[in-house]
């Protein structure tokens, strides 16, 4: 038996229990006061101590000891600043670059041409390898990597937004504001804009998560953040020749890495259930 | 037909053109000169000479670029600053492990996450679903790496069933291959079905809110015979489409998957070659994975004119 299309609706909304947000904005909150004032308390981990190597997890060292004798833990809670200034700066610059010319796209034809145009060749270079390649020639830092991470995400944002906008240029509101003479920068700022900004918050968590996941896999790849500007993919890097005798190197980060990245995730589905214009006219019919 | 398949034709020109032109001003992007950052730190004055006249830096940027673009057509991608060697046979060394890796996910995972999305959407709102959706967004939270050592740990490490690391070309046997590349595809399967299993739920949900699957439960027709003539023939397009534009996806997964596994494969290429500041390397090894990406694409519009009748107008 198969239930009709609103009860397959209702389903799914209670499918998606509101456990599972208050865990993950609770997760959030946990890291983001560890990213906040971790760092203050613990200082930054980099104190190597050779009698310490490799040491598995202990009272003395929470996540044991990497290979340096630097404390796992110590440098799993001060890589949370940089992972979560990675995520948060890399969602602030793609959405206003992205979302600009998502906007302008969606509204003017002749920019529209360029913009798409040119967000189909970037999109055609696989992300995570033109951030690699632009990490190498920018040379290492926390902008540059910021950089190299919002490149690729720049036209997938400005496509979504792109998208959001034509669909609301064709509501009965902009064609009374057209009407009565609105100029078109007031339109956009007034109208279009603030009825985009739902989806462009879902987009910023996705956005967020994977450039959390880009850091980390920059890192691993050894072209991320410098290694004594701890993240949590350069302390995963860290054990990557150690994995067979001291797995808990890669263990600990790796967990709190994906718990972060699964809550923003969830985060970001249940803002998407709240503002895609297409579920809602789905909802509604 | 034949219009539309030109005019798809067509439209690969302008994207393989700013692919070429992004990866050459790549070098040119940065703060520094770029013969010396190739040259290396190291490197004196004499060589970075030298390294200027070879690839042409001491020209103006629009004929180096016009030199590009010029020797790339002819499929002439440099040679390499580290070896000496000519990219494209680098590249063409490397190719296997990277091809065997992508199209084994690729099967692994669309056998998967095709059915379990179907399923999921046949039962929206059991538990079978909410299971699927909890999967799929563990795939693509949990970092690829992190899946990779957990499945060596596991398989390998412990269990003793799986080489830890390495690769075994199909020269070396199929059976030695397969074992080689098992766990690595499966580390990369959990990514790609979670992308997979998402669109091919949420678009079958879709489909089977249509008037025709109505009509068609209307007019008595059972339940498999509504999921298997009616439903299933429209998910063909939808799910071509998820494998196509998350093949950028794979491509770099396969980056990752193959530093984890220590598989020789084009991304440990790419990363050793940013590592030693090969620049003709990594500006090759872009370009290959971008033209691959370009023309999976471009199957992927083609096919819809397969599938999808009213496309063909």
């Amino acid at each position: 038996m198969t239930m009709s299309p609103s009860k397959t609706f209702a389903a799914m909304r209670s499918a998606r229990p509101g456990l599972a947000v208050s865990l993950s904005l609770f997760a959030l909150a946990v890291v983001i006061l560890m990213a906040i004032f971790g760092p203050i308390v613990l200082g930054s981990g980099n104190g190597l101590n050779p009698l310490m190597r490799l040491k598995p997890p202990s009272a003395l060292a929470w996540f044991g000891t990497d290979n340096l004798g630097r404390d796992v833990f110590v440098r799993t809670i001060s890589g949370a600043r940089n992972s979560v200034m990675v995520g948060l700066s890399t969602a602030v610059v793609v959405l206003l670059i992205g979302g600009t010319l998502g906007v302008l796209a969606g509204y003017f034809k002749w920019v529209d041409r360029v913009v798409m145009r040119l967000a189909d060749g970037l999109m055609a270079i696989p992300g995570i390898l033109l951030a690699i390649a632009l990490v190498s020639v920018l040379g290492g830092g926390l902008v540059t990597i910021i950089i190299a991470i919002s490149v690729p995400e720049i036209p997938r944002t400005a496509r979504l937004m792109r998208s959001v906008v034509l669909s609301i240029r064709e509501l009965p509101f902009i064609t009374a504001a057209v009407s009565v003479g609105s100029s078109t920068p007031k339109i956009l700022l007034r109208h279009v804009v603030p009825n985009a900004i739902g989806m462009l918050s879902v987009q910023a968590t996705y956005v967020c998560a994977a450039a959390i996941l880009s850091e980390a896999a920059l890192s691993f790849l050894g072209v991320g953040t410098p290694p004594d500007v701890p993240s949590w993919g350069n302390v995963i890097a860290s054990g990557k020749e150690y994995f067979r005798l001291a797995p808990w190197i890669i263990a600990f980060p790796g967990v709190i890495l994906s718990i972060m990245v699964l809550s923003i995730n969830i985060i970001g589905d249940r803002l998407r259930d709240r503002f895609d214009p297409r579920l809602a006219a789905r909802k509604a019919s | 037909m034949s219009n539309f398949v030109v005019r798809r034709l067509l439209s690969v020109i302008p994207i393989a053109l700013i692919v070429l032109v992004t990866v050459f001003l790549l070098l040119h992007i940065g703060p520094g000169d770029p013969a010396a950052l190739i040259a290396g730190e190291n490197a004196t004055p004499a060589q970075i000479e030298q390294i200027r006249e070879r690839l042409f830096l001491d020209r103006p940027l629009l004929e180096q670029l016009f030199l590009y673009l010029s020797h790339v057509v002819q499929l002439d991608l440099g040679q390499s600053v580290y070896s000496g060697l000519p990219v494209l046979s680098l590249i063409a060394q490397r190719i296997e492990p990277t091809a065997v890796l992508a199209v084994s996910t690729l099967l692994l995972s669309v056998l998967i996450a095709v059915p379990m999305g179907v399923w999921a959407a046949w039962r929206a709102g059991s538990t079978v679903d909410t299971a699927l959706i909890v999967a799929s967004v563990l795939g693509f939270s949990v970092p690829v790496f992190v899946i990779g050592y957990v499945l060596v740990d596991v398989f390998a490490l412990r269990a003793g069933w799986l080489p830890v690391q390495g690769y075994k070309p199909l020269s070396s046997g199929l059976w030695n291959c397969f074992r080689s590349i098992i766990l690595p595809s499966v580390t990369l399967s959990f990514l790609f079905s979670a992308l997979v299993a998402r669109i091919t739920r949420a678009t079958m949900i879709e489909v089977l809110a249509e008037d025709y699957i109505r009509t068609a439960r209307a007019k008595g027709a059972g339940n498999r015979r509504i999921l298997v003539v009616h439903a299933l023939k429209n998910i063909g397009v939808p799910v071509v489409t998820v494998v196509g534009t998350s093949f950028a996806a794979l491509l770099g997964g396969v980056v990752i998957t193959e530093s984890v596994f220590n598989i020789p494969g084009m991304g440990r290429l790419t990363v050793d070659a940013i590592l030693t500041r090969d620049y003709p390397v990594v500006q090759g090894v872009l370009i290959v994975f971008s033209f691959v990406l370009i023309t999976v694409n471009l199957l992927v519009d083609l096919s819809y004119a397969l599938f999808d009748p009213r496309v063909r107008q």
